[in-house]
C-alpha cells in the first residue's frame, strides 16, 4: 500500500493570516504616517519653544539656544487665558454632561423602536459645518435676536446689555459644540446596561433615586469618562467661539497660540505655550482616569 | 483545488497526542483509533480536554507532539483547509452575510465545484429546510440554524464530521430530536462522526464507541453498554449515571471470583468485573449502580441495616436514599411497577442484588471522581 | 396629571434636549431662503433664488470645491491606513501593541492647534508652502486614529469562530479574508470612512494653519462672518444636512431591511 504523506506549512491557527511580519507591514504605511506628520512636528516644536530671536532682528529668524525661561515667559504672559481656558472647559464639559445624560438615558431605555432614528438625530446637526452652527447661535443670541428681544420684553436684560460677545456666550458656544462627543460615549455605555439589572434593584427596596446613584450611574461611568474626556480635551484648545462669540477679555490659550503664530510672529512663545497647554491637558487627563479608575483609552 | 476528500478515507489514528499551554496539558499523550464510519463520541466534563482534541483533529490547534492520521495519510500538520475534515461548531458559526443556500455551498466552491445546486439541493432536503434557502441566517429559529450547519458540513462529503456540542444552545425536547435526526443522518450517510459532549446521556443514545476523557486523559473506552455496566475507574463509575461506591477488604478468593468483606458483609465479585489493581491494604472499592439494588427481593449480595432517610417520585422511578449504619447514604432507584410502594422515610432495609452487576475497583481511588458538584465549590 | 408628568418627564426632557440641538441648523436652514444681500443678518424676504443658484456669492463654490477634493482624497487615505492599523491590532499578536495603542491615540488628545501649528512649523522649516497637499496631509494624520478605533470595535465584534468555520470548509487564508472577514467588517470601515470625510470637510482650526491662502468652506464662512455670510453658504450647509442625513437613514434602513427579508 503506497504511504501517502500530506505535506503542509505548520498550521498556526488562532485569527488571521500567520506570517510573523503581516502584522508590522501593516501598521508600517499607517504608522509612518503618524511618525513624519504627526510625532516629528511635535518634535520640531518641541525645538522651536526653546530658540531666541537672532540678532539680525529680522522677524520669524530664531536660533536655537535650548533656553527653558522661554516657558516661564510664555505662562507668565498668558496665566489669565490659560486658567480660562481650563475653567471654560470644564463649565462646558459639566454642562455638556448634564444636558447629554438624561439624553442619552432617554434613548437608551426610553425610545423603543425610534433608537436607532433618535442616536442619528444626535448626530445630524453636526453635519452642518461648525461654523455655521456658531454663527448661528451668534444671530440668534445677538442684539437684533429673538432671545435678547424677548429677554428685554420680559425686562430680564436691560436694553444696553446683550448675550453675545460675553464669556456666557462662549461657554454656550462650547457646550452646544461638544454635545454629542458626550452623548454618544455615554449612549453606549448605557445601552450596555441589562435593564433587568435596574429591576432587580427595585426589587430590594431601592426607590428610582437610589437606583440611579447606586447601580445605573456606576455601570455608566466609562460612558462618562470617555464622553468628558473627548469633551473637555477640545474644548480647553479651542478658540474659534471665543473668537466669535466672545470679547478681548474672554481670550482663550487657542487665541493667544494663535495671535502669537500669525499675528506677533513669535514662535518660540506660541510653541512653548501649545506644550503648556498639551501638558495642562495630558496631567487632568491622568488624574481624572486614574481617579475615575478606567484604563480603556482607544 | 484538489478534491481532497475523495482521495483520503481510512480509521482516524490519534498517536499519543500532546497539547500543552506551558506547564499545563490540555491533552496528554492520548492515542486512539476511530473505525470509518462509525459515530464515536469523546465524554468528559468541561477543561478535559475533549474540544482541544477535536480542534487538532481540525486543525485549529496545533498538537505540541504526536500524529494525526487518516488512514495512511498523516494530517497532523496540515492546514484546517488542507484536511477532509469539516466541523459542526457550537455556536453554529453560519456566515450572516451569506444566505443558507452560500453558506451550504461555501464548501463546495472553496473546492472550485462549479455546479452547486444539485448538491446543495440535497442536503438541504435530507435537513428538512429546502424552503429557506434564500434567507438568512439570522431569520432562522436556533434548531434551524444547527441543522444547516450539519448540512454545511455533511455537503463536502468529508472522511470525518466534527461536532462540538452542536447541542448545547437547544431547548430538551428539541435537543433529544436532534440526537436521534443527527445519528439517523450519520447512518444514512456513512460518515465518520466524532461527536464531542459533556451529556452523558446524549453520548450513550448517539455514539457506537465513546471515550471518557478526563485531564487531557482517555480514562475508559468502549461501547456505551461496556462503560455503563463495567466501569474501570471511579470517574467513569460517577460521570455515567450513578454508583454506590463502598471500600471493602478483599478476604478471599471463591474460584477466580472476589471475596469482599464490607462493613461485616460478604460480598461476591465475579472475576470478570474486577478491575481493581492489588495493593498492599488489600481494599477495593465495591460499585453496584442503583437500579440494580432491590429493597424487596433478596438476592447473594447484601448490605442490612440501612434506613430510608429519602424518598423521590420521579415518574418512571421512585429513588431511595439509605443511611447504612457505617455512615455513608447509598442511593436505590426502584422502578414503580408496583412494587415497593408502601416504603417510608424511617424504615430499616437490606439491600441486596445479583453478584454479575457487582464491579469492583481501585480502593485506593478517589470515591468523589467524576462526580458533577462539589457543594463546598457552589 | 402628575403621574403623567413623573412618567414622562424624561421623554419631554428628551424632546426639548432635541429642540434645543436642531435650533441653529434650523435657523441656517431658514435663512438660507433670505433674500439677502451681501450680509444675511437680518430677515427680508422669503426667496428660492439662493437655493437655485447656490454658487452666486464669489467663491462659495471654490471653497466647496476645495473642501470635497480634500475630504475626499485625504478620507481615501486615511481609511486605508486606518483599517491597515485596525487588523494588526485586532487580528495579530505583536510587541509594541500597547505603544501603538498610544501613538494612536495621543493624536486625539491633542488640541487641534498644537496639532496644526506644528505641522506649519515643519512644512515651513522644510521649505514646503502651506496649500493643497499639506492640507490632505494633516487632514491623513488627524482622520488615521479615528478610523483605527472605529473599525477596530468592528473587528473586535467578529466572531473568530466564523474565519475558523471558513478555513474548515476549505477557504485558505487569503481566500477567507476576501470571502468572511473582510465583508462583516465593511460596515464598520464605511462608518470610519464617513467619520473621516466629515471630520475632514468640517475642520477648520488644522486647515487655518496649512492651508495658505486655499479657502476651504469653514475657512470661507470664517472670514466672510465679519463682513456677512452669504445666504449661499447657508445653501450649502443645508444641503450638506440634508445629504449626510440621507446618506445615514437609508444605510440604516438598508441594513434594516436585509435583516428582515
Amino acid at each position: 500500500m503506497a504511504h501517502v504523506t500530506v505535506t503542509a506549512k505548520r498550521s498556526n491557527i488562532v485569527r488571521g493570516i500567520k506570517r510573523p511580519s503581516t502584522p508590522y507591514l501593516l501598521l508600517l504605511p499607517g504608522l509612518a504616517w503618524l511618525a513624519f506628520f504627526f510625532i516629528f512636528p511635535l518634535i520640531n516644536l518641541a525645538g522651536t519653544s526653546t530658540q531666541t530671536p537672532t540678532d539680525s532682528g529680522e522677524i520669524g529668524s530664531y536660533i536655537q539656544t535650548f533656553r527653558f525661561a522661554n516657558y516661564i515667559d510664555a505662562i507668565s504672559g498668558a496665566r489669565d487665558q490659560f486658567a480660562r481656558s481650563i475653567v471654560y472647559a470644564l463649565i462646558a464639559t459639566l454642562l455638556a454632561l448634564a444636558i447629554s445624560y438624561p439624553l442619552a438615558y432617554a434613548i437608551a431605555f426610553k425610545s423603543g423602536k425610534w433608537k436607532n432614528l433618535l442616536l442619528v438625530l444626535v448626530v445630524a446637526p453636526f453635519f452642518t459645518s461648525f461654523l455655521l452652527r456658531t454663527i448661528a447661535w451668534k444671530q440668534i443670541l445677538g442684539n437684533e435676536g429673538p432671545v435678547v428681544t424677548v429677554l428685554r420684553w420680559l425686562h430680564l436684560l436691560s436694553p444696553q446689555s446683550g448675550l453675545t460677545a460675553s464669556a456666557f456666550a462662549v461657554v454656550t458656544g462650547m457646550t452646544y459644540n461638544f454635545l454629542p462627543f458626550m452623548t454618544l460615549p455615554l449612549y453606549a455605555s448605557l445601552e450596555r446596561i441589562d435593564p433587568r439589572t435596574l429591576e432587580a434593584a427595585g426589587d430590594l427596596y431601592a426607590n428610582a433615586i437610589t437606583t440611579f446613584r447606586k447601580v445605573t450611574f456606576p455601570l455608566s461611568l466609562p460612558g462618562v469618562v470617555a464622553g468628558t474626556l473627548l469633551t473637555f480635551i477640545p474644548a480647553a484648545g479651542d478658540y474659534i467661539n471665543a473668537t466669535l462669540l466672545g470679547n478681548p477679555k474672554t481670550k482663550m490659550i487657542g487665541n493667544v497660540i494663535e495671535s502669537r503664530f500669525f499675528e506677533i510672529v513669535d514662535y518660540p512663545t506660541a510653541a512653548a505655550l501649545s506644550f503648556l497647554l498639551m501638558a495642562a491637558i495630558l496631567i487632568l487627563v491622568m488624574v481624572y482616569v486614574r481617579r475615575a479608575g478606567t484604563d480603556e483609552l482607544v | 483545488m484538489v478534491d481532497i476528500a475523495a482521495s483520503t478515507k481510512g480509521d482516524l489514528k490519534l498517536s499519543n497526542l500532546t497539547k500543552a499551554f506551558g506547564d499545563f496539558k490540555a491533552v496528554d499523550d492520548l492515542s486512539l483509533v476511530i473505525p470509518e464510519g462509525s459515530f464515536f463520541a469523546l465524554l468528559g466534563p468541561s477543561g478535559c480536554g475533549k474540544t482541544t482534541t477535536l480542534r487538532m483533529i481540525a486543525g485549529l490547534e496545533e498538537p505540541t507532539s504526536g500524529k494525526i492520521a487518516i488512514g495512511n495519510t498523516d494530517i497532523t500538520y496540515a492546514k484546517p483547509y488542507s484536511r477532509p475534515v469539516n466541523t459542526v461548531f457550537q455556536n453554529y458559526a453560519l456566515f450572516p452575510h451569506l444566505t443558507i443556500f452560500e453558506n451550504v455551498a461555501f464548501g463546495l466552491r472553496r473546492r472550485g465545484i462549479k455546479d452547486v445546486t444539485e448538491a446543495v439541493t440535497k442536503v438541504l432536503a435530507l435537513v428538512e429546510l429546502g424552503h429557506l434557502a434564500q434567507r438568512k441566517p439570522v431569520q432562522l429559529s436556533g434548531g434551524q440554524q444547527q441543522r444547516i450547519a450539519v448540512a454545511r458540513a455533511i455537503v463536502n462529503r468529508p472522511a470525518l464530521l466534527l461536532l462540538d456540542e452542536p447541542l448545547g444552545a437547544l431547548d430538551l425536547k428539541l435537543r433529544r430530536q436532534m440526537q436521534i435526526e443527527l445519528k439517523w443522518i450519520q447512518t444514512e450517510v456513512g460518515l465518520t462522526f466524532v461527536h464531542v459532549t459533556h451529556d452523558q446521556e446524549e453520548a450513550m443514545t448517539m455514539a457506537d464507541t465513546i471515550a471518557v476523557m478526563n485531564e487531557g486523559r482517555i480514562e475508559q473506552m468502549g461501547t456505551p453498554v461496556e462503560l455503563y455496566e463495567a466501569p474501570r475507574t471511579v470517574f467513569v463509575a460517577n460521570f455515567l449515571g450513578q454508583s454506590n461506591l463502598v471500600k471493602g477488604k478483599v478476604v478471599g478468593n471463591e474460584g477466580s471470583d472476589l471475596q469482599v468483606s464490607v462493613h461485616g458483609n460478604k460480598i461476591n465479585v465475579p472475576a470478570s468485573r474486577n478491575f481493581a489493581k492489588d495493593n498492599s491494604e488489600k481494599s477495593v472499592l465495591i460499585g453496584i449502580r442503583p437500579e440494580k439494588i432491590s429493597i424487596e427481593h433478596a438476592e447473594p449480595n447484601s448490605l442490612g441495616g440501612g434506613v430510608i432517610t429519602d424518598i423521590s417520585f420521579v415518574g418512571v422511578s421512585t429513588q431511595f436514599q439509605i443511611q447504612m449504619p457505617w455512615g455513608q447514604e447509598l442511593s436505590v432507584f426502584e422502578q414503580n411497577d408496583g412494587g415497593a410502594s408502601h416504603l417510608q422515610k424511617g424504615d430499616t432495609v437490606t439491600l441486596s442484588w445479583k453478584p454479575s452487576f457487582t464491579f469492583a475497583l481501585d480502593g485506593t481511588s478517589d470515591v468523589d471522581a467524576g462526580t458533577s458538584v462539589n457543594p463546598d465549590e457552589l | 396629571m402628575k403621574r403623567w408628568l413623573s412618567k414622562n418627564l424624561i421623554k419631554i426632557y428628551a424632546f426639548l434636549a432635541f429642540v434645543y440641538l436642531f435650533i441653529p441648523i434650523a435657523y441656517t436652514m431658514a435663512f438660507s431662503f433670505n433674500d439677502a444681500g451681501k450680509s444675511n443678518l437680518t430677515w427680508r424676504g422669503f426667496t428660492l433664488n439662493n437655493w437655485k443658484n447656490p454658487c452666486g456669492a464669489p467663491d462659495v463654490c471654490t471653497a466647496l470645491g476645495n473642501s470635497l477634493k480634500i475630504g475626499f482624497i485625504a478620507t481615501l487615505l486615511a481609511t486605508i491606513l486606518g483599517t491597515m492599523i485596525a487588523f494588526a491590532l485586532g487580528r495579530h499578536r505583536f510587541r509594541g501593541r500597547s505603544t501603538v495603542n498610544i501613538l494612536i491615540f495621543l493624536p486625539m488628545a491633542t488640541p487641534e492647534i498644537v496639532l496644526g501649528a506644528s505641522l506649519l512649523a515643519m512644512f515651513l522649516n522644510l521649505g514646503i508652502n502651506p496649500g493643497f497637499w499639506p492640507t490632505v496631509i494633516a487632514h491623513v494624520m488627524f482622520c488615521i486614529s479615528f478610523v483605527v478605533v472605529t473599525v477596530k470595535a468592528r473587528i473586535a465584534s467578529l466572531d473568530p469562530k466564523l474565519e475558523e468555520a471558513a478555513m474548515d470548509l476549505y477557504a485558505s487564508e487569503v481566500e477567507t479574508f476576501r470571502k468572511v472577514t473582510l465583508p462583516l467588517v465593511m460596515p464598520g470601515i464605511f462608518g470610519a470612512a464617513l467619520l473621516a470625510f466629515s471630520l475632514s470637510f468640517d475642520d477648520f482650526i488644522i486647515t487655518n494653519f496649512n492651508s495658505g491662502t486655499l479657502t476651504t468652506f469653514p475657512k470661507f464662512v470664517y472670514i466672510s462672518s465679519a463682513r456677512g455670510i452669504p445666504a449661499q453658504a447657508n445653501v450649502i450647509g443645508s444641503l450638506m444636512f440634508i445629504l449626510a442625513l440621507a446618506i445615514v437613514l437609508t444605510s440604516q434602513f438598508v441594513s434594516t431591511r436585509k435583516k428582515r427579508v
